[in-house]
């Protein structure tokens, strides 16, 4: 593979309507690698790149349940089984005294697993990025929507993609080096 | 196919009644805000609040330092008022703590789109207070360099913390209201450290927003999970921000003392929280308005409906201190009476009744829509309702210890020099963290601002749900 070969290319769009209709005809083409950028969620832009289903509940729910489990049976075995202390008589598994730590420990691993979860599955962190290599991307953040298209994609060097990109009209149109 | 226009036609977008004010674009509305963060000119007035709060907390690590040397003597607690300012001011912080994740989270939950202007500062604000908070009962064991004896780690000695205590409930719940507020903040913040990073125009801010970023570059794919996440935190956090103040009035209303013996603890705590924090959110967001300018983003409207539920909860505490009369005169508990009558006409009865003012007379103007609206005067108002809440808690925790049980366990509570030393110190500690805050980070949620404008200026029209019509 030559060196400077660019990693794909980079359509620049100025509003949202603009990159979906890219992301859906492109689609429709057959062209499976491409990641849309916006400066703001956009749904439909998900929807028409054919994300469907978010793995992060899951990763939550689990951790939850682990961690909820994990500090019930934490107190339950120090309070009752380690270290038995007898208080008035009470039960030594008096378990709604239990139940405070073992909510909060509950809503603790799960935000947490959420939040671990949510960086490692966006493939984070991450400090470079080739398209950071463009100046133009910084808009991202700002004002702009972007299409990009990897060079990965069978369809990438076809006459149809250079024909749709033709036809989308982007404001901005740049190839990615490495 | 239907055309964008016929599309449009069929299915209205939702339109919501102005958020913003103004006219603002994508790019426009990103620079306003940022502009505060990358603009290296500060005004004036945020050196003098940073000056005065960095002064204050001059005193306070002063003040900690002692205390550390010589023990907690120097406060005015002593049998049987042995819980003084420390947890005064722990229970009025961490209230304030709670309107943050209130905004954040529960407006988000209920679709509150006004919310988005003012949930970054507010939740910075909580974390803030939740870490002036957590200080004070960390120095009012004495000997604080044992703190993490509090927590549950193998030791030599084969002993745990006693987790029926609901002294050891409040460890967790405290610490876990502010890592689950800290990553709630944080992921919010994302978006927005990745805008800084890409306006920074130095190596330094480059690279340090840059590392705090994490990579982040508005990927749609980054996005969809991103919203998932958020929404599901918000709902964790939900049932988290009630479940705080309820373990602190826990820490009361187990306790067998009169005063603080009774079930109406844990809802009157809650409304409390959130009437002291709503109050610290106008004192913040009246004054920022004004000295960045931002008129359009913080409207009369977010004023108002912060003043109504502040109003809202304001009559749930009032509400509280009723039921707590109602029920000494129901149940004819010859304690509790006195407990009651002392509160109201003993030695520290005016405490009491400036509660009363501060909490329940004063905020009956905010019935009045000309005094929502007008910002000097929710000024003036929401700083009653902190100095009446600072108060309240007072009244529960010292007014009640001063009556025991027992006649020889009656005491009178003098606070020292250093108590009034250790409660500015925490308020210079919290505003240097606030400034700090405005100077470095974004204080609005930007991507958030984005996705509210309406569709002629390149948002989505503050609502998601308009389905892009097929090609």
């Amino acid at each position: 593979m030559p060196v400077n070969r660019p990693v794909g290319l980079l359509a620049e769009f100025a509003d949202a309507d603009d990159l979906v209709r890219a992301v859906r005809e492109l689609r429709a083409a057959g062209f499976e690698q491409l990641e849309a950028f916006s400066p703001y969620p956009l749904p439909e832009a998900a929807e028409a790149l054919g994300y469907s289903r978010a793995a992060v509940p899951a990763v939550m729910f689990i951790g939850g349940l682990v961690g909820g489990c994990a500090a019930f049976f934490m107190q339950y075995w120090t309070m009752g089984l380690n270290y038995p202390l007898n208080i008035g008589g009470r039960p030594l598994n008096s378990w709604p005294a239990f139940i405070p730590i073992t909510f909060e420990l509950t809503i603790l691993t799960s935000a947490l697993c959420g939040f671990l979860g949510l960086i490692a599955m966006c493939g984070l962190p991450r400090y470079h990025h080739p398209l950071f290599n463009v100046d133009r991307f910084n808009s991202a953040s700002r004002d702009r929507f972007f299409l990009f298209i990897k060079a990965a994609d069978p369809a990438f060097d076809s006459t149809a993609l250079s024909e749709l990109l033709k036809r989308l009209d982007p404001i901005g149109l740049e190839e990615v080096p490495e | 196919m239907v055309s964008p226009a016929e599309h449009e036609a069929t299915f209205p977008p939702p339109r919501p009644s102005a958020v913003l004010t103004g006219d603002h674009d994508l790019g426009e509305v990103t620079d306003r805000v940022l502009a505060v963060v990358t603009e290296p000119k500060v005004p004036a007035t945020w050196w003098l609040v940073f000056g005065l709060a960095g002064l204050l907390l001059t005193v306070f690590l002063y003040a900690v330092g002692y205390l550390l040397i010589v023990g907690v003597g120097i406060w005015g607690i002593h049998i049987p008022v042995a819980w003084g300012f420390a947890i005064v001011n722990f229970v009025w912080w961490i209230g304030i703590g709670h309107a943050g994740t209130l905004i954040s989270a529960i407006l988000l939950l209920l679709h509150q789109k006004w919310r988005t202007s003012i949930n970054r500062f507010a939740e910075a604000m909580t974390l803030f207070a939740v870490a002036c908070a957590g200080l004070f009962p960390l120095l009012h064991l004495g000997r604080s360099w044992f703190f993490y004896w509090l927590f549950p780690y193998p030791n030599t000695l084969g002993i745990w913390p006693q987790f029926r205590s609901p002294l050891v409930w409040d460890v967790f719940a405290v610490s876990t209201y502010f890592s689950v507020s800290l990553v709630f903040w944080y992921l919010g913040m994302l978006p927005d450290l990745a805008a800084l990073r890409d306006r920074a125009t130095g190596r330094l801010g480059r690279v340090t927003y840059g590392l705090f970023a994490l990579g982040w570059r508005n990927s749609v794919a980054h996005w969809w999970r991103f919203e998932k996440a958020y929404v599901l935190l918000a709902g964790l956090a939900t049932p988290l921000v009630l479940s705080v103040h309820t373990v602190v009035s826990f820490d009361f209303a187990v306790a067998i003392v009169p005063g603080w013996h009774s079930t109406v603890f844990p809802p009157y705590f809650v409304a409390g929280a959130i009437y002291s924090g709503f109050a610290m959110v106008l004192v913040l967001a009246i004054p920022l308005r004004s000295l960045y300018g931002l008129h359009d983003f913080v409207t009369e409207r977010h004023l108002n409906n912060c003043a109504k539920l502040m109003l809202a909860s304001g009559m749930i505490v009032a509400y509280g201190y009723f039921i707590e009369l109602v029920m000494a005169v129901y149940l004819q508990n010859p304690q509790e009476l006195a407990t009651q009558h002392h509160r109201y006409f003993g030695t520290s009865g005016v405490m009491q009744w400036a509660v009363i003012v501060c909490n329940v007379i004063v905020p009956q103007a905010l019935w009045s829509p000309w005094v929502r609206k007008n910002p000097v005067w929710l000024f003036g108002v929401s700083l009653f309702v902190l100095v009446g809440m600072w108060l309240e808690r007072w009244v529960i925790v010292i007014g009640s210890l001063q009556r025991d049980y027992l006649p020889s366990s009656y005491g009178e509570f003098r606070a020292t020099a250093w108590d009034w030393a250790f409660l500015a110190g925490s308020l210079g500690l919290f505003f240097v963290l606030f400034c700090l805050f405005l100077r470095y980070l974004p204080m609005m949620s930007v991507f958030e601002l984005r996705d509210l404008l309406p569709r002629s200026q390149g948002g989505q029209d503050g609502s998601s749900l308009k389905v892009t019509p097929c090609p």
